[in-house]
């Protein structure tokens, strides 16, 4: 699962002539941890404690000078980068006071980029292609600078990054030549350039972001096109050397968003780890559009884990395409007024965190295979579809709901509109009017405290369209408004409830259902340790009630439909000590269930050694089923009837 | 239904030879197998892996390996000949002496215009496909030591050969030869040469090897150097077999395993770096897998335990249904057993000799279950070795036991016999007609007054035969011009009828006593394995391979009600879904309702007169009619009745005293008499 921190304003932006345009060139790292070095859109650095949410220092060009790239940090001499008016490049330190005093040199050509990282030189891209160190650079500013790419036929840079490997400096760029996009890379020590050309979408559109990261010596690539695909391809790091010419670069599509109606505008992918994607500046997938979300995908399952609300338009401008920039574990989102920072966490993905496990063996895996949806098939049926059929997809979905009576209607009213869309519609639209509907209500119930509308609620939940992170306040809702049946309805067809909202559900009211939810022990354990010790020993006591009722009958049991088995219930048993144990050796009134529940862990040790000790006879009895003795020949009497 | 008294029989002792060479040919979907014995078998994978044709071994000849040029199938052996086969007379076409020592394999290239074998003198021999023949071509730079195994590049430029300790490269245009050294094996085994049982060349120039060192090797073509090596066993990788698309290798040991290699990448992330990464293992076999295919759906397999195994690679189908069960053949898909109904006398058939027993007879009667004493033991009273090289491809006993004969390729021999109470005596008959020289399939008029012989082209002699003499008398044509051998022949009671099925799928039934074609049965796309015609109403009931049952109204010359109707609504999808065809079908005199068929799994009566089976029925009924009373049972019953009490089945027929003789070859007595398997350390022994 990963998880999205509450975040919070490292400073506020000024809103630049357009609004699309963003305020902020780059945000940088520099050699402490906790600082970023922001470059705005025109004139100034400045140098923050991320922390603190406190600006260090501020370096500005003067008026009618432009900053045209961000300032970047030489990790080796413990300077700043930055170039101006594209020709100029000036390098200070954090004490300088002025960078008008600061060491500056002209160099012969447009330069498009400072690229800097830890253990390595930065290096300089320039417009046209070519790359130097900045030492050498700076050693000679007035040394001739080749064209890599043409001027003629107008090929110029997108993007541009540089990844730092053992021993190994790559710079990476994109260009885009008459609607044809380029990879280029170029290594560094030995130089060597080599050019892929990215396959085209279909609606040849140009990607909206690009995102590099370097995993087992290949570097990912990572992009995003308006239609909310995002690819991925593979660069070796120890690539075909000595290749000439252009190669098509391979890619694979690892996320299909759903990009609402049109196509997005700006947005932002950005590799998190191995498994999860963060993408900026698309709708929620169940919310109403016009919204911009910040929302944490998961690749492998192609599951939403985690989404944030961003106030105001995500800022960005068609070109830059960088609007998030990402580092230790912190997301830096400039939108609206501001630039947020926000912490996120991406733990090592399972399947089973994905979908929990234990669920119910019997009943549960059919249902699952309807509750979980992907949004894949959800929005473009099993085949990827291009970009027109999702439009459509959505808008007759729209047609369907006729959102007037959920909006203002009495709860009576709601239900019969509920009843009605449920029984009408098919599943495929359903899927995506349920979700959009249940928020609708809910959020309607928390802003009219009077309404409340639980028949048409445990309708939708009964659809098993619906699941957790689709309506996320849905089960919160139930609790607060103590309607127990709605919230053993979600226990039991909700596959991805969180363990904090389990364990929310446990505080409440103990059940069956409880038991039956879906989840990982890890994540589990450390919302189970906010229960308080009686809730504990109540808890136990319910459980060890169950056991013994199980072991009791364990030979007329039949499988009922909603009792959690003898394997969940001694997992939760095994989970609340794990979480609890030392609190509950100290408390006097656990003492007995303790030692009941230890005397049963005896018991049962007892009877797996006695059946390990007569599963070999049993063996032995199974292969000694009498063989009739056949001879050669013998004459014998059958009956057919 | 009734009681019936069942002569079990197991003193049979048929033993199948190991499976020495397989070829498979991807365009005719055919299974060409080479045993032991120098027969060659010829199966029909794209029909229910039928045993379409079986050329029968010689004693000088041997196979070490088979290969496809087109249509055309040719063997190599250890008696230093190359052999191409008829497949429309069942027989050697001719055979070549290579002069190169025995011969260890032979192979073609992918552009059918060469031949390439692999001598025990150390040369490569190329041979020229010509139209009608082969012609020797060339030695390739002739090397110390014997060439164990070869494979051509797919651009049929170079050849690779496994040898003792290497593997040399041939460049047929560069005439250069390329190395690659063969570590030995570890400990003990180091002072012994390693031989590299199998290569496969790919065309991205990898090449694969197996040796007896019991790794599997992959080199680097280009670079002659190792890639990487796999020990996939303590004892031998005796073969090799590599998918069309290259993306797979399956290897066969000593241990009986087959191990399956694919090209793939080894982790999700690296998608282009792939190598060849061991993936499954498969133990169907007891013993060494000598010989391998691995066909578009499926791994085959065959060795040493005599059975050819078909693996369905389960990822190439989407459900699970019978195409994707594992499927064992162990027995022929054709008699060996004749039945002499009147006298009660079984003829076994071997490749080197025959057989012929009389059954023994039993006191009174018992309850269903019972096993009944005997009064007389059963008897042998012939063992007949065949004369000349050629093993027997054929042979008939006539129904009251005085006549007997067989077939080989190049001969056909008639025996008199006489019994009287203990004593037989044997004559053969001299002077047979010039134009039988060989038979395909052989049997006799029910009265024992004719002999008819299934010859070239379809065709059938008839051959009358008399106390004083046996005299040709017709050759009976199909209209038809097939050129392919008759496997199945049988002949109506009343005399009238003669039944031929052959390889094309096309049944003719002549009538004997005008000599002329009746009529042709209406061809059915799947081979037929078993025919009869009914003793009173002279409908042909065929039982094909897929399964499907027919019942053709001779003089009708039309499908008669019962068979449309079994059509219609269907066979049950438990009787479609069995793996073994049935290999005989026989009547019941007494009661004209009743067709008897047996495989080797289960005996079957149907009863023409009960209600068919529909999907839902209980198809396997005959444990709860048991169960039912009296009253209950008629409701419940339906035509198929299965017993499964009889297993491993060779031959089921029906004496005239209504007694049935099922002869069974239990598996576990076949496997008995192999070999014992390469020592394997169980756990705690």
């Amino acid at each position: 699962m990963a998880t999205l921190f509450e975040g919070f304003t490292l400073c506020g932006l000024v809103q630049t002539q357009s609004a699309s345009d963003s305020a902020i060139q780059g945000i940088e790292l520099d050699g402490d941890s906790d600082h970023a070095v922001v470059t705005d859109s025109t004139r100034a650095v400045t140098l923050y404690k991320v922390s603190d949410q406190k600006p260090l220092g501020s370096w500005t060009v003067k008026q009618g000078q432009l900053l045209t790239c961000p300032a970047v940090f030489n990790f080796q001499t413990n300077e700043y980068v930055v170039v101006s008016d594209n020709k100029v490049i000036r390098v200070w330190k954090e004490e300088d006071l002025h960078l008008d005093k600061a060491f500056k040199a002209t160099v012969s050509a447009d330069v498009w980029r400072v690229h800097s990282a830890p253990g390595g030189e930065p290096v300089v891209l320039f417009q046209r292609g070519a790359v130097r160190l900045l030492d050498s650079l700076l050693s000679a500013p007035q040394q001739p600078i080749e064209d890599i790419l043409s001027e003629e036929e107008k090929e110029v840079i997108r993007w541009s990054t540089n990844i730092v490997a053992e021993k190994q400096h790559f710079v990476l760029f994109t260009t885009e030549q008459k609607g044809e996009h380029f990879l280029y890379v170029q290594r560094l020590n030995p130089n060597t350039l080599q050019k892929y050309r990215l396959e085209r979408e279909d609606s040849r559109a140009p990607p909206l972001s690009f995102s590099a990261s370097l995993r087992d010596k290949h570097i990912n690539l990572l992009y995003l096109y308006p239609n909310g695909c995002v690819y991925q391809s593979v660069v070796a790091v120890q690539g075909p050397v000595g290749l000439e010419g252009v190669q098509a670069l391979p890619r694979s599509l690892r996320l299909r968003l759903p990009v609402g109606e049109g196509e997005l505008g700006a947005a932002s992918a950005v590799a998190l780890d191995e498994a999860h994607v963060a993408v900026v500046g698309m709708p929620h997938p169940s919310a109403r559009t016009g919204k911009d979300f910040l929302c944490i995908w998961n690749t492998n399952f192609q599951t939403l884990q985690a989404d944030k609300e961003m106030v105001g338009r995500i800022c960005g401008q068609v070109g830059i395409l960088r609007i998030v920039w990402c580092y230790l574990g912190k997301l830096f989102v400039p939108h609206g007024k501001a630039l947020s920072v926000i912490p996120y966490e991406c733990q090592k993905s399972s399947l089973a965190s994905a979908l929990g496990k234990l669920r119910h063996p019997g009943i549960a895996v059919s249902k699952s295979s309807v509750a979980i949806p992907s949004w894949n098939t959800l929005l473009h049926g099993d085949q990827p579809q291009g970009p027109t059929k999702i439009v459509d997809s959505r808008k007759s979905v729209l047609t369907v709901v006729h959102l007037q009576p959920f909006q203002t209607g009495p709860v009576e009213e709601v239900r019969r509109e509920v009843e009605a869309l449920v029984s009408r519609g098919d599943a495929q639209d359903l899927q995506l009017s349920v979700g959009r509907l249940a928020c609708q209500l809910v959020a309607r119930s928390q802003v009219e405290t009077a309404f409340y509308a639980p028949g048409a609620l445990a309708r939708l939940v009964k659809t098993q369209c619906l699941c957790h992170s689709m309506c996320p306040d849905l089960l919160l809702l139930a609790l607060e408004h103590k309607d127990y049946f709605l919230c053993q309805l979600c226990l039991q067809l909700f596959p991805d409830i969180p363990e904090v909202v389990t364990c929310a559900c446990l505080k409440t009211f103990i059940g069956n259902e409880v038991l039956q939810t879906p989840y990982s022990d890890n994540l589990l354990v450390p919302h189970l340790k906010d229960l308080n010790a009686p809730q504990v020993i109540l808890f136990l006591q319910y459980l060890q009630f169950i056991y013994l009722k199980y072991s009791q009958d364990v030979y007329t049991q039949t499988p009922v439909l909603r009792s959690p088995t003898m394997t969940q219930i001694i997992d939760w048993v095994c989970l609340l000590l794990d979480a609890h144990f030392t609190v509950l050796v100290m408390a006097p009134d656990a003492k007995g269930l303790l030692s009941n529940l230890q005397s049963f862990v005896k018991s049962q040790v007892k009877l797996f050694s006695e059946l390990g000790k007569i599963e070999g006879s049993l063996q032995e009895l199974h292969k000694m089923k009498p063989s009739k003795d056949i001879s050669q020949y013998s004459i014998e009497v059958i009956e057919l009837f | 239904m009734g009681e019936f008294k069942v002569h079990r029989v197991r003193f049979f002792d048929y033993m199948p030879t190991a499976i020495r060479a397989m070829a498979f040919n991807a365009h005719t979907e055919r299974l060409a197998l080479g045993r032991m014995d120098g027969s060659v078998e010829i199966f029909n994978f794209a029909d229910h892996y039928f045993q379409e044709k079986v050329i029968p071994g010689k004693d000088s000849r041997s196979i070490e390996a088979l290969c496809w040029v087109g249509g055309r199938l040719f063997s190599a052996g250890l008696n230093g000949e190359i052999t191409e086969y008829d497949l429309e007379n069942l027989r050697p076409k001719y055979s070549l002496e290579a002069y190169g020592g025995p011969i260890w394999t032979i192979t073609s290239n992918s552009q059918g215009a060469h031949l390439a074998i692999g001598c025990e003198d150390g040369t490569v021999k190329l041979f020229e496909v010509l139209e009608e023949s082969i012609q020797f071509e060339r030695n390739l730079d002739r090397q110390k030591g014997r060439i164990i195994s070869l494979s051509w590049h797919p651009s049929g430029t170079q050849i690779a050969a496994g040898m003792m300790d290497m593997i040399r490269v041939f460049d047929a245009v560069s005439m250069l030869t390329t190395v690659l050294l063969v570590d030995r094996g570890f400990g003990g085994s180091k002072s012994r040469e390693t031989v590299v049982w199998s290569v496969v060349f790919l065309s991205d120039c990898t090449i694969i090897s197996g040796d007896s060192a019991g790794k599997v090797q992959v080199w680097d073509g280009h670079t002659g150097t190792l890639v990487k090596t796999h020990l996939v066993t303590k004892w031998d990788v005796l073969a090799l077999s590599v998918s069309k698309d290259e993306s797979s290798v399956v290897v066969g040991t000593s241990e009986g395993t087959v191990i399956q290699f694919q090209f793939i990448a080894p982790t999700l992330q690296q998608q282009q770096d792939k190598e060849w990464v061991r993936t499954r293992t498969f133990k169907n076999h007891t013993h060494d897998v000598r010989a391998l295919a691995e066909i578009e759906t499926a791994i085959v397999s065959g060795g040493m335990d005599t059975q050819l195994v078909v693996r369905p690679l389960l990822e190439k189908f989407d459900e699970r249904s019978h195409a994707s069960a594992l499927r064992k053949i162990q027995f022929p898909h054709r008699n060996l057993v004749f039945c002499a109904k009147k006298a009660g006398l079984l003829l076994f058939q071997f490749p080197g000799q025959l057989e012929l027993w009389r059954l023994g007879e039993s006191d009174g009667h018992g309850k269903p279950g019972d096993s009944l004493p005997l009064k007389r033991k059963p008897e042998k009273l012939l063992h007949l070795k065949r004369k000349g090289e050629d093993h027997i491809c054929c042979s008939a006993l006539s129904s009251c036991g005085g006549w007997l004969a067989y077939s080989t390729m190049s001969s056909v021999r008639l025996y008199r016999l006489q019994t009287d109470n203990n004593d037989i005596s044997i004559t053969k008959v001299p002077k047979l007609p010039k134009i039988l020289r060989s038979a395909h399939q052989l049997c006799f008029s029910s009265d024992s007054s004719k002999l008819f012989a299934a010859s070239s082209q379809s065709s059938v002699l008839v051959i009358a035969l008399s106390q004083s003499e046996c005299k040709y008398v017709h050759t009976l044509k199909p209209k038809s011009g097939s050129r392919q051998p008759i496997h199945l022949m049988t002949n109506s009671v009343d005399g009238k009828w003669l039944a031929t099925a052959n390889s094309d799928c096309e049944i003719h039934v002549y009538n004997v006593q005008k000599l002329k074609l009746h009529c042709i049965v209406p061809v059915y796309g799947s081979c037929p394995s078993a025919m009869g015609i009914h003793p009173t109403t002279n409908n042909l009931t065929m039982v094909h391979a897929d399964q499907q049952i027919f019942e053709y109204s001779i003089v009708e010359k039309q499908y008669t009600d019962w068979s449309r109707k079994l059509q219609k609504q269907g066979l049950h999808n438990l009787w479609l879904d069995r793996d073994t065809p049935v290999t005989h079908v026989t009547f019941n005199p007494k009661n004209p309702e009743q067709i008897l068929l047996h495989d080797m799994h289960m005996f079957c009566i149907i009863d023409q007169s009960l209600p068919l089976p529909d999907q839902k029925t209980q198809f396997y009924n005959q444990m709860t009619l048991r169960s039912l009373s009296e009253q209950e049972r008629p409701s419940h019953l339906h035509a198929f009745k299965i017993c499964k009490t009889f297993q491993d089945l060779l031959s089921v027929s029906l004496l005239d005293d209504q007694s049935l003789v099922m002869v069974e070859r239990p598996l576990l007595a076949i496997t008995s008499q192999l070999p014992a398997p390469v020592r394997q350390k169980k756990f705690a022994t």
